[in-house]
């Protein structure tokens, strides 16, 4: 069977859950082999991974790949593709990897299909389009498929893999260093669940009236283990950092369940929450059109509503 | 600093979008269609640019049907200096890497130092056209900046990432594009309308740019749609009023759904 290439989303070499579900896909198409790139330390990545059914764990580790911006790491998987034809590659919905995607795509000679949310045996990638009104079955038809997958898209399943670990040479060339990378900013971390990998979000919109006003939504969200996300009013306002928005130039969530406090539902946020499985909404306007979408929707006071329902979790949590 | 816009047409941001069931591309008959939202903040991050050094030209570069000509008169209504259009019935159904092909061939033919492009386009949400332009020219990308800052022949962006952002910093020429924190898009003045009518606007084909029809269109595309089923609208949901019980009665729903 042919090796099918998983580009590893990770952290200093802690991979995140879309890898695991990346490999989970993979497996349908061929032969996992897991493509970790990024500074030193990032093979580190690879024992987590042969739990996750990768049969080679491809380590590239090297300051350039951090230093300049995306090319160097489609420099790299793209020699990769070269040297190994896979059957195809799949990479995850992010968006420094879609960028990795795309310029692999270029130097392949590929066709790339962006924000798959299932992809079959066959290579054909589902992608829900026009905030999921249409589901869409494609295929790339030249070249190696490249697919950028959404987290969250499958279950990742627990399979040993051999994890044979195979060091690249990482060179990169001096065209690939246009773009310097001169300083990385982090949001500081919350300790929630990250907003793309999490079943339950729990947003808040310009309803909250300010960033202190947060605390509630924050509160409900910890007794549910959620994520926060906002509305780019409360992201512009400055309430929340931009990092939590969600919607069309945000990130885009399809958990289990989404509870919006406060949030009108424009059709930019819509974009980025629609396809969530059970909506809930809290809005003082009976007319938001965010009830619209809702599976159950309360018009009231968020101030009333937010935290009774906190309360009322923490009691059924006992 | 010469200065060229990619902007695209798209449906209407809250319009109905439909796929055509007999080759599957997307209905742009049955919709309004204007220039994509983020464009606008394209358009507008280069006249400020050019507003600021003094110098320059904004060119504004469009691949589209001939209707697209509306979208190319409005980002020369804000205040863009010229136009290059490519219509050609060969490029109905061109995917997102045959897309960047054509506006490259494009560009080779202009003299920039920075192209500006949108983040994402309302329609295909692809949102890759940078890095695919800076692979297909050669030119470095800075991608996704949420505040660009000329300094003679160096470009600054804060690239905004996952979990914050990254200063990035290239020479030119380069490849740039926006989110929608950059900047307030202008309104066109009728002064600017009017001028509008007036500016340049070169409208080019496959065959001039030099490109091969056969590798455009739906024939040349890299990746196909199969097939695809509108989906059913959500199901209307239950909406209650707040009697001072509403977060109890979310709660009960929820344990209904066994979500909690
Ligand atoms: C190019 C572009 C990209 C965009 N991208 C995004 C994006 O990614 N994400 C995004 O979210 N938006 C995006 N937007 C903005 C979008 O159009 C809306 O402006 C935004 O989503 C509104 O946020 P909101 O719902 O919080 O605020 P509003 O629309 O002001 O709604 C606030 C709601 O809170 C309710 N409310 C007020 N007080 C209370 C209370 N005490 N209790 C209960 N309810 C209350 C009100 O009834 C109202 O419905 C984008 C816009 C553009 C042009
Ligand atoms: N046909 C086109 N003509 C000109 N620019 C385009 C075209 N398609 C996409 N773009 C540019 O690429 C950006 C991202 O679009 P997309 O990759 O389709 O999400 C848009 O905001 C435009 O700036």
């Amino acid at each position: 069977m042919a090796e099918v290439l998983v580009l590893v989303e990770h952290t200093d070499g802690t991979p995140k859950k879309v890898s695991f579900e990346l490999l989970t896909f993979a497996k349908r198409l061929g032969t996992p082999s897991a493509v970790v790139l990024g500074g030193p330390g990032a093979g580190a990545a690879a024992e987590k991974l042969k739990e996750y059914g990768a049969e080679k764990v491809y380590v590239g580790e090297s300051a350039d790949l951090v230093d300049y911006l995306v090319a160097p790491k489609a420099e790299v998987l793209a020699e990769l593709v070269g040297k190994t034809s896979p059957a195809a590659v799949l990479v995850a919905s992010t968006s420094e990897s879609k960028e990795v995607a795309a310029r692999v795509a270029v130097k392949t000679g590929s066709g790339l299909i962006t924000d798959a949310v299932d992809v079959s045996a066959e290579g054909i990638a589902t992608q829900n389009i026009y905030g999921g009104a249409i589901v869409v079955q494609s295929k790339v038809s030249k070249g190696t498929p490249i697919i950028t997958v959404r987290p969250n898209s499958v279950a990742a399943e627990a399979a040993a893999g051999a994890g044979t670990v195979e060091n690249l040479t990482v060179s990169v060339s001096d065209a690939a260093k246009g773009a310097r990378v001169v300083e990385k900013v982090a949001e500081k971390k919350s300790g929630r669940p990250e907003l793309t990998e999490a079943s339950i979000v729990v947003s808040g919109g310009r309803g909250l009236g300010g960033a202190e006003h947060f605390a509630v939504v924050e509160a409900l969200a910890d007794e549910l283990h959620a994520a926060v996300g906002a509305s780019r009013a409360a992201t512009d306002a400055g309430w929340y950092p931009h990092t939590f928005q969600v919607g069309q130039t945000g990130k885009t969530v399809s958990p289990q369940l989404y509870i919006a406090c406060g949030i009108s539902g424009a059709i930019q946020h819509r974009a980025g929450m629609q396809t969530s499985k059970t909506i809930v909404a809290i809005n003082k306007d009976p007319e938001a059109p965010i009830f619209e979408l809702a599976d159950f929707g309360v018009v009231g006071d968020l101030f009333q509503v937010v935290p009774q329902l906190t309360e009322e979790v923490k009691k059924r949590h006992g | 600093m010469n200065i060229v816009v990619c902007v695209k047409q798209v449906p209407d941001t809250w319009a109905e979008k439909k796929l055509n069931p007999a080759d599957k591309t997307q209905d742009r008959d049955s919709v309004d269609n204007v220039m994509n939202e983020i464009d606008e903040y394209a358009v507008e991050e280069a006249l400020r640019i050019k507003e600021k050094l003094g110098t320059g030209e904004v060119t504004v570069l469009t691949m589209g049907p001939d209707k697209a000509v509306e979208t190319i008169r409005k980002a020369l209504s804000m205040g863009a200096d010229k136009a290059v259009h490519i219509s050609d019935p060969a490029l109905h159904g061109t995917c997102v890497v045959q897309t960047s092909a054509v506006l490259a061939a494009a560009l080779k033919g202009l003299e920039w130092d920075l192209v500006i492009a949108g983040s994402e386009a309302t329609d295909s949400r692809v949102s890759v056209m940078a890095p695919l332009l800076s692979e297909q020219l050669g030119v470095p990308q800075l991608s996704l900046a949420r505040k660009v800052t000329v300094d003679g022949g160096n470009v600054t962006v804060e690239r905004v990432t996952e979990d914050g952002y990254d200063v990035v910093s290239a020479a030119t020429p380069a490849i740039v594009s926006v989110v929608e924190k950059t900047n307030e898009p202008r309104y066109p003045s009728f002064k600017g309308i009017m001028a509008a009518k007036k500016k340049p606007l070169e409208t080019k084909t496959v065959a001039d740019l030099g490109i091969d029809a056969g590798t455009v269109g739906l024939a040349g595309a890299t990746s196909e749609v199969v097939d695809f089923a509108n989906r059913p609208p959500r199901s209307k949901g239950e909406i209650v009023k707040d009697e001072g019980d509403g977060g109890v009665k979310i709660a009960t729903y929820l344990a209904g759904q066994k979500l909690i």
